[in-house]
């Protein structure tokens, strides 16, 4: 579907703006913007790359990743 | 149909006032205070002769024509010059008063070519109808005096001529450019007899400072100034208000025809943007429209090593539906989807997309808006509740002080910039935060108060910093935030902002601005009175554009500078329809109206209304497309009005792209540089031939009419109804009035507009609902739209792009006045004769270095790709940084432009590459093998 390294850089960008908000707040966030604005199979592809080790991602991305599988 | 000819009250109209009532030729009229005798009489139906004056510029009172007596007085004051009375008592007409108008009359016509038969401006000619008005019968004084009728004419400029042996040197023209444009390109040289209108120091026109804007032309009384296509075809026989479709201003023109060939385009007067003004796109660069590389039949072709074959409507259709159910049948629902355009018209985006969402069966549409102004509609719809614009253009006029980011409203807007101009001469202050030193910084009597110039990609660290200074200096509007915005968000906004790493003095060192100029301009807008911001694409196409519209969001809002004449938060948007083709749900997670996909009510409403299920998840993006393409998942593309291969970053990567679809379908006028990988091609109307709506940065709803024919055959939206069908989902409109009542039956914020009430009203500014039938020309202003403002946090976080020893310095880019976005239209009219190519910008340090000089062909290289263009060292530019438009496809820009993009909406970082700049002797290899725009061989030649 799409390189690992863009949809890393894509949901790190989104994790790094909501960074600064309290913790549960930011995962939330995060997770919110990648679920509301992320084609399904974007957001399988990163769950996918989670599975492999989730490497170089945020760690809020890796935290929220349940619930974003949850909603995927 | 007839000619529309507006009604010239001679001065301009004095909205407020104490009404004051006179007595004019026996008739009582009352008019508010400060109103001409002129104005009251015209507007009581008495129209007093007159040359100089005319009423889109002050009185003057040259041309002595409009004398009257006025009771108790002594002589015969001009009525332009003269304000109303109480009790005043008025004569316009009588014998005295006529004998001296026709003396007048002979002064002038003594000195006036008498080839009135012959003349361009016969049948429109002021002077010739003051003539017949005051009944000039001879002219005593005879011709064979000294005169200026061998004055040679200046032919210099590709639209207009100015032929001086025809001047009554009544200073409309100088006064026109000088107040509505704003230019001062034109004065009266010398004294006397002598006098005569000059463009600078005498020079030509081409060569003066002139814009081309036409003001000057369409102030002339005589054949003095006059359109090239008036001379060529004569005077027009009937005329259609229609608007431009060229930037987001959405200038409405009157396109004065013969039959079905444009004669010229006048702007119409009651246009709501722009109120009679006009600049060298809209008014003069509509040849376009019937250029020769006009594709007006449909093509098909089996590969893209094929040849084009032309084909009827019906097989292009077919074979268009072919291959995309072709596509979906191997790879799925999803591998196919559309870009919609910001030139199309509201309700043919809203076929696409619908055709898209129902037909396609997929959410995988985007829109061009995507690489402009995507950030707006998330950071405002964060903030403020929805994604437009806060004011009307009107608004500026009582503006205090004026934050321009990321924006050249002169060169870009070039209208409203003129606009801008007009109020910061009559005393309002103004902040400039750019890069370049653009027009606005200093131009003729327009000076800003500050010029921040920043670098590239530090927009927000410099807005935080000002929100800093705001909120420790005690600057916050408390009542204001109290009363209209959540309070909980303010609190950690308040807290968050007021931290010393948001300082100006830290912010100093990311920006490069000095810390006491941010203070100043942080100062100044809080406390000069009413503060407006006007932005643009060098605050959207960063990383952090959409943090950088929510930043400037919390300020309107920290300083109660939201909701009310004179202030708001106000996109400049790119092109023609931006705003129209965001609210007709161009975006693949929002619906017309932007609500959500996954709304369930909203999804239900839209499938009863269309009888299609619709998907419930969010799209693809256009560059999640171009990596979906390049993965193998996404094989079929329908692109509307977009050249995407020359618009979007790094074309080696969209180039790869669209070369892996199996389909891909082109709706242009014009093979562009996306056809060249398309599989079937749909010719696309011009904005001469479309039926419908464009929505312009204002929210204002103008029409857009018909006036030729469509060239190839079939409107656009009839070519996507018919594709719809073909794929197995009727779609049939019969007209685009019905279109636009289906979206006004659909979109509560359009629920009020139709085709009806707009040429009731002549434009709307939606929201237009049964709370505001007449439109929201102020939106806000007793609350906002998604209830209390939202303050958002604005971390700054610097771009990955940045320099490096390799590529030491930070390329920019944007547009130029003559040109428009690819250059696809401009390119195909005179304006070329104003900027042939495209240009690098560098500063002199950075030239000196690289033994760089003026007009040196040099080679910009990105980390991605490289280009050669010529260089042109400009004190605009700071050191480091280098600009360069992307007008033309032979140069093309975006070879060099990257990936990288806005957090969260993807809009491409334009505005940020990291380049080195090199002396070169020879074109980049893109030039050299660009032959001319049309490139493809096809039977259609």
């Amino acid at each position: 579907m799409m390189h690992a390294k863009d949809l890393i850089r894509m949901a790190n960008q989104i994790a790094a703006h909501f960074a600064c908000f309290p913790r549960d707040e930011a995962v939330t966030e995060t997770i919110g913007h990648i679920r509301d604005f992320w084609e399904p199979r974007m957001r399988r592809a990163l769950l996918d790359h989670i599975d492999a080790g989730g490497h170089g991602l945020h760690e809020l991305v890796l935290h929220g990743a349940e619930a974003l599988r949850a909603e995927a | 149909m007839t000619m529309i000819r507006e009604i010239d009250y001679g001065t301009s109209a004095r909205t407020s006032g104490t009404p004051v009532t006179l007595e004019i030729d026996g008739r009582s009229v009352t008019v508010p205070e400060g109103t001409s005798v002129m104005r009251a009489a015209a507007e009581a139906g008495i129209m007093v002769p007159k040359l100089c004056a005319t009423d889109h510029l002050e009185s003057f009172g040259s041309c002595r024509l409009c004398m009257v007596e006025i009771e108790g007085r002594r002589g015969t004051p001009a009525s332009c010059t003269t304000p109303v009375a109480p009790g005043m008592k008025v004569a316009t007409q009588n014998d005295r008063l006529a004998r001296l108008r026709k003396g007048v009359m002979e002064l002038y016509i003594s000195d006036h070519p008498l080839d009135c038969l012959t003349c361009p401006a016969n049948g429109n000619c002021e002077l010739q109808d003051m003539a017949g008005t005051v009944g000039l019968r001879e002219v005593r004084y005879g011709f064979d005096g000294a005169n200026h009728l061998k004055q040679p004419k200046d032919e210099s400029n590709p639209y207009f001529t100015f032929d001086p042996s025809k001047c009554i040197v009544c200073s409309r023209c100088v006064r026109a450019c000088s107040e509505v444009q704003g230019t001062f390109a034109l004065t009266i040289d010398s004294r006397g007899f002598a006098s005569m209108v000059s463009p600078g120091a005498g020079e030509s026109f081409m060569d003066s400072e002139c814009v081309s804007c036409g003001a000057c032309v369409q102030a002339c009384p005589t054949a003095t100034l006059m359109e090239k296509s008036v001379i060529a075809h004569g005077q027009a026989e009937h005329s259609v208000i229609t608007t431009c479709a060229y930037c987001g201003v959405g200038c409405s023109f009157k396109a004065e025809m013969q039959g079905t060939t444009v004669v010229r385009m006048v702007p119409h007067k009651d246009g709501g943007a722009n109120e009679g003004h006009s600049c060298v796109k809209g008014r003069f660069a509509w040849g376009y429209a019937t250029h020769k590389d006009r594709v007006l039949h449909p093509m098909v072709r089996e590969s893209t090593a094929d040849p084009w074959r032309v084909v009827s409507w019906e097989e292009a259709i077919a074979t268009a539906a072919r291959r995309l159910k072709a596509v979906q049948e191997t790879y799925g629902r999803h591998a196919i989807g559309g870009i919609t355009s910001s030139r199309c018209t509201n309700e043919e985006v809203y076929v696409v997309q619908k055709m898209i969402r129902a037909a396609f069966g997929t959410n995988n549409v985007d829109t061009c808006a995507r690489v402009c102004h995507s950030p707006t509609g998330y950071g405002l719809k964060q903030t403020f509740g929805t994604s437009a614009g806060t004011q009307d253009f009107r608004s500026i006029d009582r503006t205090d002080v004026i934050l321009v980011i990321g924006a050249n409203p002169t060169d870009g807007h070039p209208v409203f910039g003129s606009r801008m101009k007009k109020r910061i001469r009559a005393g309002a202050r103004l902040i400039v935060a750019d890069p370049r030193r653009i027009d606005l910084v200093r131009s003729p009597h327009v000076e800003a108060a500050h010029h921040l110039q920043l670098r590239p990609g530090s927009n927000v660290a410099l807005l935080n910093a000002m929100a800093h200074v705001i909120v420790t200096e005690g600057l916050v509007d408390r009542a204001f935030v109290a009363e209209r915005c959540e309070a909980d968000a303010f609190a950690r906004w308040e807290s968050f902002i007021a931290e010393p790493r948001n300082s100006p003095e830290v912010a100093e060192r990311s920006t490069g601005v000095p810390a006491a100029g941010i203070r100043a301009a942080a100062r100044l807008y809080a406390t000069g009175g009413n503060a407006a911001i006007y932005y643009g694409l060098g605050v959207t196409e960063h990383t952090q554009g959409s943090t950088t519209v929510m930043a400037m969001a919390n300020l309107a809002m920290a300083t109660g500078n939201i909701g009310r004449d004179g202030v708001g938060v106000n996109p400049l948007r790119g092109q023609n329809n931006v705003q129209g083709s965001c609210d007709m749900g161009s975006f693949p997670h929002e619906l017309p109206g932007y609500r959500h996909v996954s709304d369930t009510a909203v999804r239900t409403l839209f499938e009863q209304a269309w009888g299609a299920p619709l998907d419930p998840e969010p799209g693809l993006r256009i560059p999640n497309m171009f990596d979906a393409a390049i993965g193998g998942t996404f094989k079929g593309l329908f692109v509307q009005g977009e050249d995407i291969a020359q618009s979007d970053p790094n074309t080696a990567h969209v180039t790869a792209a669209l070369g892996a679809l199996d389909c891909l379908i082109v709706q242009d006028l014009f093979l562009n540089e996306t056809a060249a990988f398309a599989h079937v091609f749909f010719p696309g109307t011009s904005f001469l031939e479309k039926d419908g709506t464009f929505t312009n940065a204002e929210r204002r709803i103008n029409r857009v009419r018909p006036v030729i024919p469509e060239k190839t055959g079939k409107a656009e939206w009839r070519i996507v109804s018919e594709l719809a069908t073909a794929l197995g989902y009727p779609m049939h409109y019969d007209t685009t009035a019905q279109i636009m009542d289906e979206i006004a039956r659909l979109t509560p914020s359009f629920a009020g507009v139709s085709f009806r009430r707009l040429d009731e009203a002549g434009s709307l500014q939606w929201p237009v609902t049964e709370a505001a039938p007449q439109g929201t020309p102020i939106m806000h202003a007793d609350g906002f739209m998604r209830g209390r403002g939202r303050f958002m946090i604005t971390e700054y976080i610097a771009t990955e792009e940045r320099p490096s020893r390799d590529f030491p310095l930070i390329l920019t880019t944007g547009r130029i006045l003559s040109h428009y976005n690819v250059g696809a239209q401009t390119r195909r009219t005179a304006n070329v004769a104003w900027h042939p190519e495209d240009i690098l910008e560098i500063n002199a340090h950075d030239a000196e270095q690289r033994g760089i000089r003026d007009g040196d062909l040099v080679s910009v290289g990105s980390r991605v790709g490289a280009t050669t263009l010529r260089a042109r060292i400009s004190d605009r530019m700071p050191p480091g940084v280098v600009y360069t438009t992307f007008h033309h496809p032979v140069t093309g820009a975006n070879v060099v432009t990257t990936d990288a993009s806005d957090w969260a909406t993807n809009c491409p970082e334009y505005k940020v590459t990291a380049v080195q700049i090199r002396l070169s002797n020879q074109p980049a290899d893109r030039a050299r093998r660009h032959a001319p725009i049309v490139r493809v061989g096809t039977a259609a030649e």
